[in-house]
């Protein structure tokens, strides 16, 4: 089992608690435990395809798992996952007010734009 | 420099009511806090994630409401500092305290331009706020936001400026400040937090290990950290400087802007605060190209720019003299990146020989210290001219953010060890030996 620490806008879905215990040998595999453990945290720490939310940063003992081996980085039983806010992240605008964005109109020029529906 | 502190109320009486009318109304100028993924809208608190998708938040305005309290007449008369802007700021009231930041001058680079190809060339003298750099703007916005939200205490992540910045807004606002930097940063930049009387953090790593300590602080103990949990309204008072340069140029746009990009946040502000002037009428809408600058040793943005990719891939270990630009993981990286693509502008890569090169044309031509980041964007500039991008008819505004004092060292960067001319010419870094004091030898000296 390995640490999880949960950051204050994620806690109402653990139930108010700061760290849980979740198992798995990567971290992959101990966010889906996490995710299936807290079913409402699933659609915010991960993409439909299982990806790392790009809002999302995880941390193992203070390295951004970014760095490693993202999802398939290993994990052991004294390892520490940290979940944070990444402080804004990309545009995969379906509008997303970024800043390719008319701030009157709303309408957006992002190249990435959902087509509409 | 402009140090004074407000410690009254708007100067005059005149002034007084100018302001007062800011936020009078029934219809607020304010919308609330707006998720820039998922499009929740929030309302305004001291918050900066989205509860539902963890997005990152923006403040939103309603422009028709000031469109109807803001207008140029109302600008011109009030007194100088970003405040003349107060119903495009995140902000109820202008604040009671604090220090005379803003109206910075906009250079006429007419010795610089023609050197770099460019003849209509602005440099916007943002050396000139009170601790020297930019910052003082976006710590404004956020300092007068925390102190309407009821904090004692300010903090901040820093690579430096800011660290000056938060201290001194800090001190002026009679709140408590904190400061998280590396612990390799510049000796002069510490020692310019803690004259302000800060407690300073240094922490082992690069600014990306500070920022996610300062995350984890700001979460667990709830502190105001300007550039964290205020940062919708911190990223705010960069538009600032959009709305100086546009008024200083008699409320006209330029044809293009060029900043440098760390977090990528006041590159990407200052592009919305040129979208707020033309929503609310107070300039003619126009193209303008944004030209980006970061340093070759840190350049995640300018590299996916180069590489026509989407995707910001994040530096680990920032290795550049251009402290204020080392961020190795933008946090607004790609909105930069589309922000550049969408306006035909570019995000240079700016070797650190020639940052400190440009550091001394800009000096030498025009009689202004910049920081390394100055540094970087002149040459950016300049690499945007050479490659087109620019073109030699453009009316161009280079963003000068921080003042040389903070990186003495910088100017002489690349330069051989114990090189110095005989005599210290413009532009270079020699410095001749010392002569006695006679006039004989002063004459020789000058004859040799």
């Amino acid at each position: 089992m390995s640490a999880v620490r949960i950051p204050t806008v994620l806690r109402p879905a653990t139930g108010g608690q700061k760290q849980v215990q979740v198992a798995g040998d990567t971290v992959g595999e101990v966010l889906n435990g996490l995710a299936s453990a807290y079913p409402s945290l699933a659609a915010q720490l991960l993409t439909p395809d299982g990806d790392i939310n790009r809002f999302v940063n995880v941390y193992l003992n203070d390295t951004d798992v970014r760095h490693l081996d993202a999802l398939a980085t290993p994990v052991g039983e004294r390892d520490t996952l940290l979940l944070l806010p990444a402080m804004a992240g990309g545009c995969a605008c379906a509008c997303c007010a970024c800043c390719c964005c008319d701030p009157v109109s709303d309408t957006c020029a992002c190249p990435e734009r959902a087509p509409a529906g | 420099m402009p140090t004074d502190t407000l410690t009254t109320p708007p100067r005059s009486s005149e002034v007084g009511s100018a302001m007062a009318g800011a936020t009078a109304g029934a219809t607020p100028r304010i919308r609330g806090l707006r998720c820039k993924n998922c499009q929740r809208l929030e309302a305004l608190g001291p918050s900066y994630v989205c509860p539902a998708c963890f997005g990152p938040l923006e403040v939103v305005y309603d422009y028709d409401v000031i469109r109807g309290r803001l207008d140029r007449a109302t600008i011109a008369g009030r007194p100088p500092g970003i405040w003349r802007y107060l119903e495009l700021l995140p902000v109820e009231a202008r604040p009671a305290r604090g220090l005379a930041v803003g109206s910075t001058p906009l250079v006429a680079a007419d010795r610089l331009g023609p050197a770099i190809g460019i003849d209509r060339l602005w440099l916007k003298d943002d050396t000139r706020n009170p601790t020297l750099s930019f910052k003082d703007r976006v710590v404004a916005v956020a300092t007068a936001r925390a102190i309407e939200f009821g904090a004692d205490t300010l903090a901040c992540a820093s690579t430096g400026n800011l660290a000056g910045a938060t201290a001194a807004a800090a001190a002026a606002a009679g709140l408590r400040a904190f400061v998280f930097i590396p612990a390799d940063l510049e000796q002069a930049k510490i020692d310019h937090a803690l004259a302000y009387g800060a407690t300073v953090v240094p922490v082992e790593g690069t600014y990306d290990d500070v920022n996610r300590l300062s995350m984890e602080v700001a979460d667990e103990l709830g502190w105001a950290f300007v550039n964290v949990t205020l940062r919708p309204f911190y990223a705010e008072g960069s538009k600032t400087l959009a709305f100086e340069i546009a008024e200083s140029l008699g409320w006209r746009l330029p044809d293009a802007i060029v900043a440098p990009v760390a977090s990528g946040s006041l590159f990407t502000k200052v592009a919305r605060g040129i979208d707020e002037l033309i929503a609310v009428g107070l300039v003619e809408a126009k193209p303008v190209k944004f030209v980006g600058g970061q340093a070759a040793g840190c350049a995640p943005v300018a590299s996916a720019f180069a590489e026509g990719s989407d995707v910001v891939k994040p530096v680990r270990q920032p290795d550049t003299i251009v402290r204020s630009l080392a961020i190795g993981s933008p946090a607004d990286g790609r909105y930069a990146l589309e922000l550049a693509r969408r306006t035909a502008g570019s995000i240079e890569s700016i070797p650190d020989e020639v940052t400190a090169a440009a550091i001394r044309t800009i000096a030498a031509t025009e009689g202004v210290f910049s920081e390394t980041a100055g540094g970087v964007t002149l040459a950016a500039a300049q690499a945007a001219r050479e490659s087109g991008v620019i073109d030699e008819e453009d009316e161009v505004v280079v963003l000068l953010t921080g003042n040389g004092l903070k990186t003495p060292d910088a100017r002489t960067f690349g330069w051989p060890e114990g090189a110095s001319g005989r005599r210290a010419q413009a532009g270079q870094p020699g410095l001749a030996p010392a002569i006695p004091p006679s006039l004989a030898a002063f004459e020789r000296w000058l004859g040799a």
